[in-house]
């Protein structure tokens, strides 16, 4: 069996704010009834936690849910317990009209820390991201620059970034350079 | 800028996010209609000067489409609406009607 490795492998860069690459992560994508009681007791199983509303996230390190729209909530667990996971949901749910598929492998994910993270952000995504407007618990999906991408704060100074896997070496480049050194805008 | 606000995700949406998916409110006449009919309902559009109802998707989002009542004119947005309706809901009219009074588009006025 292959080593499975992360499309950047940690890359990392500090400027302004930190960038990294997170590594693996386990990801879920569940589409279903959200007010459905079977749904929201996978998830719980799944992940401790009950069912977001509407751009909610509730996470906690590698694992948790967020709201991806009314009827689709993305799932993360850890990488190396997404396949039993999966199937214990995939069996819960087998009464239900609801699809649970493992996009682990599909995507990329990214932490922005540092007094300027919103900054970073901001100069990429076209989202109000003042404290007042963006707060821990909530997740947005927009792009960043020319590719799609959702994130959400870990804390008042980090975000996580989750993109599509073929655009990770994109997103990176694009952190990378809104992350330069003297870039500061003063915004946030 | 166009700034919408979908009414899935509750997000106010900057143009870029949006994909714009032409007029909204056709009605489809397919197999059985008349060849007037169904010319009339794949070329003809409307291309108002004022009053305008669009289809938008949420592209970079939520993924969601939904329906907008805006302002070809000035760019005012009335509105924006669910995607599973034929018809402007009432709300929106009364929102256009205050805006501008005696506005008609389509059958809807």
């Amino acid at each position: 069996m292959s080593e499975p490795i992360s499309a950047l492998n940690h890359a990392s860069y500090e400027g302004i704010a930190k960038v990294e690459e997170c590594g693996l992560q386990g990801m879920i994508t569940l589409r279903g009834d959200l007010s459905d009681k079977v749904l929201a007791k996978a998830v719980k199983d799944a992940t401790g936690q009950k069912v977001p509303g509407q751009r909610e996230a509730f996470v906690d390190g590698d694992t948790g849910v967020c709201w991806m729209s009314t009827d689709e909530l993305l799932v993360l667990v850890p990488y190396a317990e997404v396949e039993a996971k999966l199937a214990a949901m995939t069996n819960a749910l087998s009464g239900t009209h609801a699809l649970a598929v493992n996009v682990s492998d599909a995507r990329a994910v990214f932490r922005v820390s540092g007094a300027n993270a919103r900054e970073v952000l901001g100069k990429l995504a076209p989202v109000e991201l003042s404290a007042e407007a963006f707060q821990p618990g909530q997740i947005r999906r927009s792009r960043l620059a020319q590719v799609a991408g959702a994130f959400w704060m870990d804390d008042a100074e980090t975000f996580r970034i989750v993109c599509f896997r073929s655009a990770a070496d994109y997103a990176f480049k694009l952190l990378k350079v809104a992350a330069q050194p003297g870039s500061e805008v003063g915004v946030y | 800028m166009l700034i919408l606000n979908c009414p899935y995700c509750g997000v106010d949406a900057e143009e870029t996010e949006l994909a714009a998916g032409g007029e909204a409110h056709l009605k489809r006449f397919g197999p059985g209609s008349s060849d007037d009919e169904f010319h009339d309902y794949l070329f003809m559009r409307e291309n108002p000067k004022g009053v305008h109802f669009e289809r938008w998707r949420h592209a970079n989002g939520c993924g969601k489409w939904f329906h907008a009542a805006r302002c070809t004119q000035t760019l005012e947005v009335f509105g924006t609406y669910s995607a599973q309706t034929t018809e402007p809901p009432q709300e929106i009219k009364d929102a256009i009607t205050a805006k501008r009074p005696g506005w008609s588009w389509r059958e809807f006025s």
